[in-house]
């Protein structure tokens, strides 16, 4: 908590940083084989880029779900840290899994929050986050207290190490840009599926 | 674990809960419904069953799904009306993932509903059903709710296919009007 008290208050405070960069950044503080879930778009694609760990999971529609997903995830395999990424668009579909991530409050769940305040892959229509929504005081207000904005990339890595450590739920609000991912999901889901049960040794 | 399974004295909701224990369908999730209340009750009640309330259907499928990916197989409860907030999470998650989601849908809108938008909303469930070739069986008597609802879920696991359940007002009484 000490550290997400210093990390800036509002949404127009943070850093705008760059999408890919901050998944390499993301995936390169996973050392213990945690299960992360990337929502529809251009959120999972720059995962997918960012490498092929069996631990991930691409999303090919169902918008909004990334955080029920790994929520389920995190209650199947409690000894394992779960990650949702998640557009602020996606978000915005599902606010009411955030009220559920607090009552049953799972200590292995991380929410990461992409926010570039566009419908981007869409055509780039503005979203509610850039009309005043700020996805952090709502993450707070449904219960998940230790939610907080990146201030910038090293922030960044900090919270995601104190969250891979400390008990949860936590909610990261990151704020990005509009730069184009860098590959595209394959879009094969019984293959993602498959693979996604061997990365968490469920099939062998 | 002992179920006395002859004992013609269960419940369907008793049968239920006996059922999904038997096939270690420990989660379940729901979007609470007043016919559903008993079941909901005693799978609350019952240690073996990690059960909570969520704020939507797709929420609850969503970690369902999740959960099966991690190893824990699940169960969503709803009512009709919600059932009809699926169709997009079951085409686009449960059937090209190949998820074996169990749902259990309240049935509203037919044999005495007393809300129109019930009754109109109940007849888009079998059509999207259909439309997505997905199994989904009405259980109407007491005596076949266990081979319906044991057959179902092994084939759901061994086909990777979600399977919906759809509990008539025949078999639960269903929610009559009250002034």
């Amino acid at each position: 908590m000490a550290l997400t008290a210093n990390q800036p208050l509002r949404r127009e405070q943070a850093k705008v940083m760059n999408r890919f960069d901050i998944t390499q950044r993301l995936v390169a503080r996973l050392h213990h084989d945690e299960a992360v879930i990337g929502g529809i778009g251009y959120s999972n694609f720059d995962l997918w880029a960012a490498g092929r760990r069996p631990q991930n999971f691409y999303m090919l529609g169902s918008m909004g779900l990334a955080v029920p997903i790994a929520h389920g995830v995190a209650i199947a395999q409690p000894q394992r840290r779960v990650i949702a990424l998640e557009g602020d668009g996606s978000i915005l579909m599902q606010l009411g899994s955030l009220t559920t991530v607090a009552h049953r409050a799972p200590p292995n769940l991380t929410i990461v929050i992409l926010d570039n305040g566009t419908y981007q892959i869409t055509g780039g229509q503005k979203a509610a986050t850039e009309l005043g929504a700020d996805i952090v005081a709502i993450a707070r207000g449904a219960g998940i207290a230790q939610s907080a904005w990146a201030a910038d990339e090293s922030a960044l890595e900090e919270m995601v190490d104190l969250a891979l450590r400390e008990d949860g739920p936590w909610l990261i609000g990151c704020r990005i840009d509009t730069g184009k991912p860098v590959d595209t999901t394959e879009r094969d889901p019984a293959r993602i599926r498959d693979q996604f049960m061997r990365g968490l040794g469920v099939k062998k | 674990m002992p179920l006395d399974a002859a004992d013609p004295d269960r419940t369907w909701y008793e049968i239920v809960r006996d059922v999904l224990k038997q096939h270690k369908v420990r989660l379940v999730t729901y979007v609470p419904d007043n016919v559903l209340r008993p079941l909901i009750e005693l799978v609350e009640a019952d240690p073996f069953f990690t059960c909570f309330v969520t704020t939507r259907e797709e929420e609850a499928l969503g970690i369902v799904a999740g959960a099966w990916m991690g190893g824990v197989h699940g169960i969503v409860l709803m009512q009709t009306s919600g059932f009809a907030t699926l169709p997009n999470a079951i085409a686009s998650l449960a059937v090209p993932f190949q998820i074996p989601v169990l749902l259990m849908v309240s049935e509203r809108g037919t044999l005495g509903e007393f809300n129109i938008g019930q009754a109109l909303v109940a007849r888009t469930m079998r059509p999207v059903l259909d439309s997505l070739a997905m199994e989904h069986h009405t259980l109407t008597r007491l005596d076949e709710v266990e081979f319906i609802i044991d057959r179902s879920i092994r084939q759901a696991v061994a086909t990777q296919a979600p399977v919906a359940f759809i509990l008539s007002p025949l078999l639960t009484g269903g929610k009559v009007f009250q002034k």
